[in-house]
């Protein structure tokens, strides 16, 4: 299997991905900003669309549409946690310019060029090529870190507003932060599983993490090792089985693990169960 | 315009998704479960696609899975306690069933055509069948939606009180889904699964925003959707623009107006309350 160049690409960019979206999504899921989070993947697709339409690299509309439509989502919201009612009718809007967008690309590129608007729904992580490994591989790196330096005041600022304000955190300011964080992490995913299935890696490893444990720090390090290992298993099994789509196995592993964690949870009493799962039997 | 029976279709299918979208949206919005709306209208993607693969009738598909997922949101959202968790569920549900969608797609070798049409709908490709199956689906929504709309309506807005006066919470919030379900699915399939949820969200938004009678509220829902539809539609119809852009956009305008109008109103009149300081 690692003797394909395509798919060491896809490991080594799956990897960073899965690492990033686990951090990223642990948080996502403890400030209960899971549907954000959906808005941005569909945002997404629209900058993407808009790019490819305008004659641009996909990528560039990627991050550009997903960084300004998270900071749009934290000035419109509350304390800048956008309420659900603002994010729906943002992103039905945003849909609506992609559909536009896609019907401007698909009528001037009438041959050849007609699945952008696929890969960017559903992902494309085996069409990689070594520099897009390289960048995703940086992008998530600068994201995980920034994400780690900020995690304290983050997680104080999440479980208590009120209490972390009158302390001195600037909690409106790390609101914004971390959906630009949330919003560069989105646009390096997409290119692996695509803008539909982003959610499948931010919100089912990191929601089966807070099912296992209260403690940040050892839920982080789970919802990291059930995105990464995700992501591991869904390759492996797209590459043994080729008519799988791999967006499809890495989500459906995923969701596997969520569907495991909401089976294996009774109560506080037991000690979180080190073989529950098979992220966590691979390693 | 008219002269066209393809045009008269899709006006009448506009009208009645408006009305049904209107309805049902403004209590989706009042009960603040836009995200599980959402995920509904995704659902019904992947039963599209599976029933091509099955080669059942597209509508069997729609309602099968729709079904299927408002029990399932409504089991999310009865066992699990906290916003959070709740919402990390729907999250990994509206995922998975998307990622089935596009199994069942790709294994159906059908995609190019397939995929944007049951994504983003033919609303210009509306045979008479559909409309008077829409037209009877909307009846039913609507007439169930407003039977139950006083119960419902209370169950919505103080659920321990509704509880402790005896109406049945847990099971409104059962049956709602369903309704919601029904809706949209019913609503994919003209729209496309992505765009159901412009005409859902946005108008019942700006209702809210308007007002906060019940009734009015559900009237002005109605009505902002049937204009948008209606104006989406002609100028879609004078232009090479798809429909669904000419819609959402026209709501999204609306909405934005209405809160830019708002919020310049509140700040002229500049009560001394601390509430409004936000």
């Amino acid at each position: 299997m690692l003797g394909h160049e395509f798919m060491r690409n896809a490991l080594i960019a799956g990897t960073f991905v899965g690492v990033a979206c686990g951090l990223v999504g642990y948080f996502v899921v403890l400030r209960a900003q899971v549907f954000a989070a959906d808005a941005l993947g569909h945002v997404a697709f629209t900058g993407a669309l808009a790019a490819a339409a305008a004659g641009f690299d996909i990528r560039v509309g990627l991050f550009l549409a997903t960084i300004a439509a998270a900071l749009a989502l934290g000035g419109l919201g509350d304390r800048a946690r956008a309420d659900d009612v603002v994010i729906g009718s943002l992103f039905a809007w945003t849909l609506g310019l992609g559909v536009l967008f896609l019907s401007i690309f698909t009528t001037r590129s009438s041959a050849g060029n007609g699945t952008a608007g696929v890969r960017v729904l559903f992902g494309s992580i085996l069409g990689l090529s070594r520099h897009d490994v390289e960048t995703t591989a940086a992008l998530a790196l600068l994201a995980s870190i920034v994400l780690l330096v900020l995690a304290r005041p983050l997680l104080f600022a999440s479980v208590d507003p009120l209490v972390a304000a009158a302390r001195g955190v600037p909690v409106r300011l790390l609101g914004l932060a971390f959906l630009a964080l949330l919003g560069l992490v989105a646009a390096q995913a997409i290119q692996a599983v695509g803008a539909l299935l982003l959610l499948g890696l931010i919100a089912a490893p990191a929601g089966a993490a807070h099912r296992f444990t209260t403690s940040p720090y050892r839920g982080l390090t789970f919802s990291l090792g059930f995105s990464v290992g995700s992501v591991w298993i869904g390759l492996m099994l797209s590459y043994l089985i080729p008519t799988l789509p791999p967006s499809t196995m890495i989500v459906s592993v995923a969701t596997a693990v969520y569907a495991l964690s909401l089976t294996r949870w009774r109560g506080r009493s037991r000690r979180r169960p080190a073989r529950a799962t098979p992220a966590s039997a691979t390693r | 315009m008219l002269a066209y029976p393809f045009m008269v279709n899709a006006l009448e299918a506009g009208t009645t998704v408006a009305i049904m979208a209107g309805v049902a949206g403004w209590f989706m919005t009042l009960r603040r479960q836009t995200f599980a709306g959402h995920t509904l209208s995704l659902i019904a993607f992947p039963g599209a696609a599976a029933a091509a693969l099955a080669g059942l009738p597209a509508a069997v598909g729609y309602f099968g899975f729709c079904g299927i997922g408002a029990l399932a949101l409504g089991r999310i959202a009865g066992s699990t306690q906290g916003h959070a968790s709740e919402s990390a569920a729907t999250g990994t549900l509206q995922a998975f069933a998307l990622a089935l969608g596009f199994l069942f797609v790709s294994l159906y070798h059908g995609i190019l055509s397939g995929l944007d049409s049951l994504l983003f709908g033919t609303f210009l490709g509306i045979t008479r069948g559909q409309v008077v199956a829409l037209v009877a689906v909307a009846a039913v929504t609507v007439a169930l939606t407003g039977l139950a709309a006083r119960p419902l309506l209370f169950a919505s807005v103080d659920p321990e009180v509704a509880r402790g006066g005896g109406v049945p919470v847990t099971a409104l919030g059962f049956g709602f889904l369903l309704l919601l379900g029904l809706a949209v699915a019913e609503t994919s399939q003209i729209t496309g699964a992505l765009l159901v949820f412009a005409l859902l969200v946005t108008p019942a938004a700006t209702a809210h925003e308007l007002t906060s009678r019940p009734w009015l509220g559900i009237a002005l829902s109605v009505a902002l959707a049937l204009a948008v539809t209606w104006l989406g539609l002609i100028l879609a119809y004078y232009s090479i623009y798809p429909v669904g852009f000419y819609i959402t956009s026209l709501s999204f305008g609306g909405y934005v107006l209405v809160r830019v109008g708002r919020a310049t109103v509140r700040r002229r009149v500049a009560r001394p309350s601390f509430e409004t300081a936000h």
